[in-house]
């Protein structure tokens, strides 16, 4: 036993075999991916982005409920609301400091018309704090540029919910 | 005006070396970092260039315009020369080092003590920045850095008598001549092997990366360099290795000589051949980073001084009574 251990070790077996195993690795498909020119795959339940939709005639999902500003546990969600010329209640300003935002997906939840979403988009990060103070405007185009994608996610994931 | 000349005839000589090794260090960091990653199935840095070829040239424009930090408690002048002594003394030692029949720098007659010196002294730009930072894992760091470089040259200069007592000289162009017939890898076989791993503990490679185990000491004596001082430490170290691989490809796989002296093959340049044995062994010493976790301490000496200096001195006793006794002796 004793000499097997010694001859193990003075011809370095275990490293030997340790070179090897490297050497067949190393020709093996790689585990990982090119990350900015490939992408892994996302669920429907990813939690992004925040975008507000709208419905297909133009006209916005959002009712100015504000159930999503009293869920929002970071209350990172400031509405406000008036009544549009036509009698129904809109909001006039609608922000999310996604500074303070957690992506819990609360808001997501809570909206009663599937106004405030969470997109697939993960890569907004930006240069200076200011731009992350996201309002009306910035989450409407939002919604305008990914609204393909989150209508087919939210479709995808109705029957779970 | 002559004089001049032969001056500016130096200068282009120096350049003509200088360049192509900087720019191989920095091919050679890219290849490390590859190896590394291929060996962990991970890409690896393939942005920047085909392949990701120029990945070093994009750090080093980060390095150069990084600021330079210099610790308010730390000695300036000692802190500042640390770098500059490591990367001069891994350059200057090239000078040596044989391209082929007569293309070397400096065709000196004690070429490898000349190596061997130099590459002594690099201690003291390890331990002079670890020293001139002031502060405790840089000094920790540079202290183990010291102990570790000096036991082990001694089982390198050990090794090396092995060879030279099979040459007759220690023209590092005579040692290569002297393998025409067999390259010394394979009557030395177990010398090689302690040489290449006593070279990974010379140039501070994994396993034997102590001086800057991540774990213990953040960085070492680099922890306290930032900017183009940091990536002169690093040009440094890599410059090492790289002469470390020339070294062992010049004692033992037979330098610029050809695996096989026959038609198609010595037709290639020699220089291409040292390239390609140096690449090899710098290839392993990659792979032998992916492989082996960290060494300890009170481990590593142990391999130094009770392992491989008995035994190389050993070896050293059975070649020169083998010689002696079968009348192989070089003649001096």
């Amino acid at each position: 036993m004793k000499i097997t251990r010694f001859l193990k070790t003075i011809l370095m077996v275990d490293f030997v075999t340790g070179l090897l195993i490297a050497l067949r690795e190393m020709f093996k498909p790689k585990k990982t991916i090119n990350y900015p020119f490939e992408k892994g795959k996302i669920s429907p339940r990813f939690r992004g982005e925040h975008a507000l939709r709208r419905y297909p005639n133009g006209e916005e999902r959002c009712i100015a409920c504000k159930l999503c500003e009293a869920v929002c546990p970071a209350q990172a969600i400031t509405i406000e609301s008036a009544e549009r010329s036509d009698g129904s209640r809109k909001t006039t300003r609608y922000d999310i400091d996604m500074m303070k935002c957690i992506y819990c997906g609360l808001c997501e939840e809570s909206c009663p018309v599937d106004a405030i979403v969470q997109g697939p988009n993960f890569e907004f990060s930006t240069e200076t704090r200011e731009e992350l103070y996201y309002t009306k405007e910035k989450l409407l185009d939002n919604g305008d540029r990914w609204e393909n994608i989150l209508a087919a996610n939210i479709k995808s994931d109705n029957p779970y919910r | 005006m002559e004089y001049i000349n032969l001056v500016f005839e130096e200068v282009y000589k120096i350049l003509f070396l200088l360049v192509p090794v900087l720019v191989s260090v920095a091919m050679i960091v890219w290849l490390d970092r590859r190896v590394w990653a291929f060996v962990q199935k991970r890409q690896g840095p393939n942005v920047v260039g085909p392949f990701g070829l120029l990945q070093s040239l994009a750090d080093a424009l980060k390095y150069i315009f990084k600021e330079i930090i210099i610790p308010a408690s730390s000695n300036k002048i000692i802190f500042i020369l640390a770098p500059i002594i490591t990367m001069t003394l891994a350059l200057i030692a090239w000078a040596v080092i044989p391209f082929g029949e007569d293309q070397v720098l400096a065709n000196i007659n004690v070429g490898i003590l000349y190596i061997f010196a130099v590459s002594s002294l690099g201690v003291y730009g390890i331990i002079m920045g670890g020293w001139a930072s002031n502060s405790k894992y840089p000094f920790l760091g540079s202290i183990r850095s010291a102990a570790q470089m000096v036991s082990y040259e001694v089982s390198i200069g050990i090794i090396i008598i092995n060879v030279l007592l099979c040459v007759g000289s220690l023209n590092l162009s005579d040692i290569v001549l002297a393998q025409q017939n067999i390259w010394f890898i394979i009557p030395l076989f177990p010398m090689f092997v302690i040489f290449f791993i006593s070279a990974l503990a010379e140039t501070n490679r994994p396993p034997f990366d102590l001086p800057e185990a991540e774990a213990e000491l953040v960085a070492g004596y680099q922890t306290e360099y930032s900017g183009m001082m940091y990536a002169m430490f690093w040009l440094g170290e890599y410059a090492n290795i790289l002469l470390m691989c020339a070294l062992g490809s010049i004692l033992f796989l037979g330098g610029w000589l050809s695996p096989i002296d026959l038609y198609p093959f010595n037709l290639i340049p020699g220089a291409i051949w040292l390239i390609l044995k140096i690449l090899l062994l710098f290839i392993l010493f990659a792979l032998v980073k992916a492989v082996v976790p960290r060494y300890r301490y009170d481990q590593l000496m142990r391999l130094g001084w009770k392992i491989f200096l008995p035994f190389s001195l050993t070896y050293v006793v059975l070649t020169a009574s083998y010689l002696f006794y079968f009348n192989l002796l070089p003649s001096l």
